[in-house]
């Protein structure tokens, strides 16, 4: 499973899944006399290759979404047939330029996508980018927040279950992993809300604030997007309390999910760096077995984690989606329903290309610091 | 050496079947989660065979002779679970949901081991400019958000909702396309480690096809990991279904029964303190997500020497049959490695020896 003697497998996310993921790097000594070093090639080779690598993913993603799309017909048709007469929609299709050879409108697109214009929505007739910008930032907080519930959640855990291994403690906490993983996240919203909204009464049941927070935060002269932010902009620090617990439940929701993936990532690698002969002569040396666990074996494991952190991303990304549909959070995931809907897939594509910039974007950071922290990714 | 001699004792043919096999190779807290794995996973197949018996009512059904059930009737009396705000039965809709999940895990895991290992076999036994398209494509599709994918599919294949195989077939594909690159990245890692043998070059010097040699000496050993996959990848199938369901790529409710699509229903009534709406089919989802996760999961670690458990020195079990060993299992030597044994109590003539040696 170790990427080193496979350097076909081009971009280091060959990790197949959480759990097959997790077995993967126990860091293993003479591993790395295997791999054939090739005199020059240096990390400065590493990233260009690797940055270079990004746009092949981009292209292949954009170009399917773009030809699967297209084989159920013009977008205008799709949103507007059937309200519109047959002259009025030919019209339309005409001055739009979809009546054009196939080809033509993929590369036109395709160069459009380069200069980051995704086209007009046909729904609200909006520039596609614009969508993206104002929405795409709800998104970005509600990922950030989940992450962070994630890292909290999951790495502590993990080392817990590491060190108790096959004792109580890792029993329970592989159940809970295993749960977490198989709640889908807007059940795990829905219990959420119910338990802590309706029933308790102490959080809000959906969206981002309430609407005197949003309109405080309207009249910002350079607002962000990000509520984080613009709350504190206003210095009114109801404004930031209402901002801060609406994000609770979707952030615990989505969280949740992915500090699963994080308990069990960390667990098994823990597991892996525990068992080494440095552990035992760090526990020979009297090192108290907090430190030991917490540093000489958590370090280490911490390279596998930081790989599979790339993949969360579009599992985060994929939870989005749902979670923003179950609380109402107005980002590109509650937009994407509300478009597809609308049978507007103009929007659609666009909201998909710039999910797909992003995946391959965060891919690649993430294999650029895994390289910087272990040389052996490198080749 | 006659073809007699040459055979090892062979254990029984019912230890040797998958799940069973793996039964008795597992100890202690890894056993406790496969049997509950087996148990919910049994639970959940027979409820999907048996449902038309189970099931109080029919999936679409929202009248009796009593007249309409009403909507959104709390748990009890005539519905035990209550009814959702359509007027249907939540019991015998969470009942029916069984068959339909168990439809489309079924479709999409097959369809994509067929395409996956197909094109893995193929990519990576001939190697050269395929194999580099095929890996960049699938690496592509592999980083991209399942859902996102699945719903780009549904939109292509149903354009929406759908009756009862037409639902059924577009969720089934969606994710068959999700889950073709790791077929395709697994069977294709273990076809380019096995093409290298000696047994392969053996097989091409006695002038075998590429056709034989792939399937007959290349596949046969390139599918130890795959009931690994399956079992993760179906409780995935399930997960992705109920994901499109719940956004409005599922079923319509006179077609057959979803559990997404309930819970999507549901939105609404969990604000006004409706439970029972949301919570069984949820809990199905869990349920059975949870079951064959669970089974997959001690499958996994059991093939692993790292993860396994081990029994105390002496009583130590036996090799997992599915666990990659580069080069093979120790059994596939002339005779096996039992066939070097004179008996199971034959007296040991190095009594000092590690217990862990002889395996």
């Amino acid at each position: 499973m170790q990427s080193l003697d496979a350097p076909d497998s081009l971009c280091n996310c060959e990790v197949l899944m959480t759990t097959v993921a997790m077995k993967a790097p126990v860091p293993a000594a003479g591993r790395s006399s295997k791999k054939k070093t090739s005199p020059g090639g240096g990390i400065g080779r590493y990233l260009l290759l690797r940055f270079l690598l990004i746009f092949p993913t981009i292209f292949i993603l954009v170009s399917m979404v773009f030809w699967l799309m297209r084989t159920t017909g013009d977008p205008i048709t799709a949103a507007l047939g059937g309200k519109l007469g047959p002259d009025q929609l030919a019209k339309l299709i005409s001055a739009a330029g979809y009546d054009r050879p196939i080809l033509i409108q993929y590369f036109e697109y395709l160069g459009q996508i380069f200069t980051g214009n995704f086209g007009t929505t046909i729904s609200t007739n909006r520039p596609v980018s614009e969508v993206l910008l104002t929405y795409g930032s709800a998104t970005a907080e509600l990922v950030f927040y989940a992450l962070i519930v994630a890292f909290i959640v999951g790495i502590p855990l993990g080392l817990v279950a590491a060190y108790w291994r096959d004792k109580a403690p890792d029993a329970f906490l592989r159940v809970f992993a295993i749960l977490c993983y198989a709640t889908p996240v807007f059940f795990a919203g829905l219990l959420l809300k119910l338990v802590f909204a309706v029933w308790l009464n102490v959080l809000p049941v959906a969206g981002r604030a309430t609407v005197g927070s949003e309109l405080q935060m309207q009249f910002l002269p350079d607002k962000s997007g990000i509520y984080f932010i613009d709350a504190l902009k206003t210095g009114n620090p109801a404004v930031f309390a209402d901002v801060l617990l609406h994000a609770v439940l979707p952030a615990l929701a989505l969280g949740l999910l992915t500090a699963g993936v994080f308990l069990r990532l960390v667990r098994t690698n823990v597991i892996g760096t525990l068992g080494t002969d440095y552990v035992d002569a760090a526990r020979s040396r009297g090192v108290n077995e907090f430190r030991l666990v917490s540093k000489h074996a958590y370090r280490p494991a911490l390279i596998p984690i930081i790989t599979v952190i790339g993949l969360q991303v579009a599992l985060l990304l994929g939870g989005a989606v749902l979670t923003e549909t179950t609380f109402e959070w107005k980002g590109l995931g509650f937009m994407l329903i509300e478009f597809i809907k609308a049978r507007d897939f103009v929007a659609v594509q666009g909201i998909v290309a710039l999910l797909a910039v992003i995946v391959a974007l965060s891919n690649f950071i993430v294999d650029i610091i895994a390289a910087l922290i272990d040389p052996r990714v490198r080749y | 050496m006659t073809a007699a001699t040459m055979l090892a004792p062979k254990a029984p043919l019912w230890t040797r079947l998958p799940v069973v096999h793996q039964f008795r190779q597992s100890i202690g807290l890894q056993r406790g989660m496969l049997v509950v794995g087996l148990v919910i996973t049994g639970v959940f197949i027979l409820t999907a065979i048996f449902a038309p018996l189970l099931a109080p009512y029919g999936y679409s059904q929202l009248r009796d002779d009593n007249g309409t059930f009403g909507a959104q009737q709390a748990p009890g009396g005539a519905h035990l679970l209550g009814t959702t705000v359509g007027g249907y039965d939540v019991l015998s809709r969470v009942i029916w949901g069984s068959q339909t999940a168990i439809a489309v895990m079924v479709i999409a895991v097959v369809l994509s081991i067929f395409a996956g290992v197909a094109l893995g076999l193929v990519s990576g036994y001939f190697g050269g400019w395929l194999d580099r398209v095929l890996v960049v494509v699938c690496d592509a599709v592999y980083a991209f958000p399942a859902l996102l994918l699945a719903i780009v599919m549904g939109i292509v294949i149903s354009g929406g909702r759908s009756d009862l195989w037409g639902g059924i077939f577009a969720a089934a594909i969606s994710i068959t396309v999700v889950f073709i690159p790791q077929y395709f990245r697994v069977i294709r890692a273990e076809t380019v480690r096995i093409k290298a043998e000696a047994y392969v070059e053996s097989a091409r010097v006695l002038g075998a096809s590429n056709g034989r040699i792939m399937f007959r000496h290349v596949l046969r050993n390139a599918t130890r990991t795959l009931p690994l996959i399956f079992t993760l990848n179906a409780s995935e199938a399930l997960l992705t279904l109920a994901g499109l369901g719940f956004i409005g790529f599922g079923i319509e409710p006179s077609s057959a029964a979803e559990w997404g699509y309930d819970l999507n229903k549901s939105l609404s009534d969990v604000s006004s303190g409706i439970w029972w709406t949301s919570l069984f089919p949820g809990l199905a989802i869990v349920l059975v997500v949870l079951g064959i996760t669970l089974v997959g999961e001690s499958l996994n670690d059991l093939a692993d020497p790292r993860l396994r458990s081990r029994r105390a020195p002496g009583n130590t079990g036996v090799v997992a049959a599915t666990s990659v060993v580069p080069g093979g299992t120790l059994d596939a030597g002339p005779g096996g490695i039992d066939g070097l044994e004179t008996g199971p109590l034959a007296p040991d003539p190095h009594p000092n020896d590690d217990p862990f040696e002889a395996k």
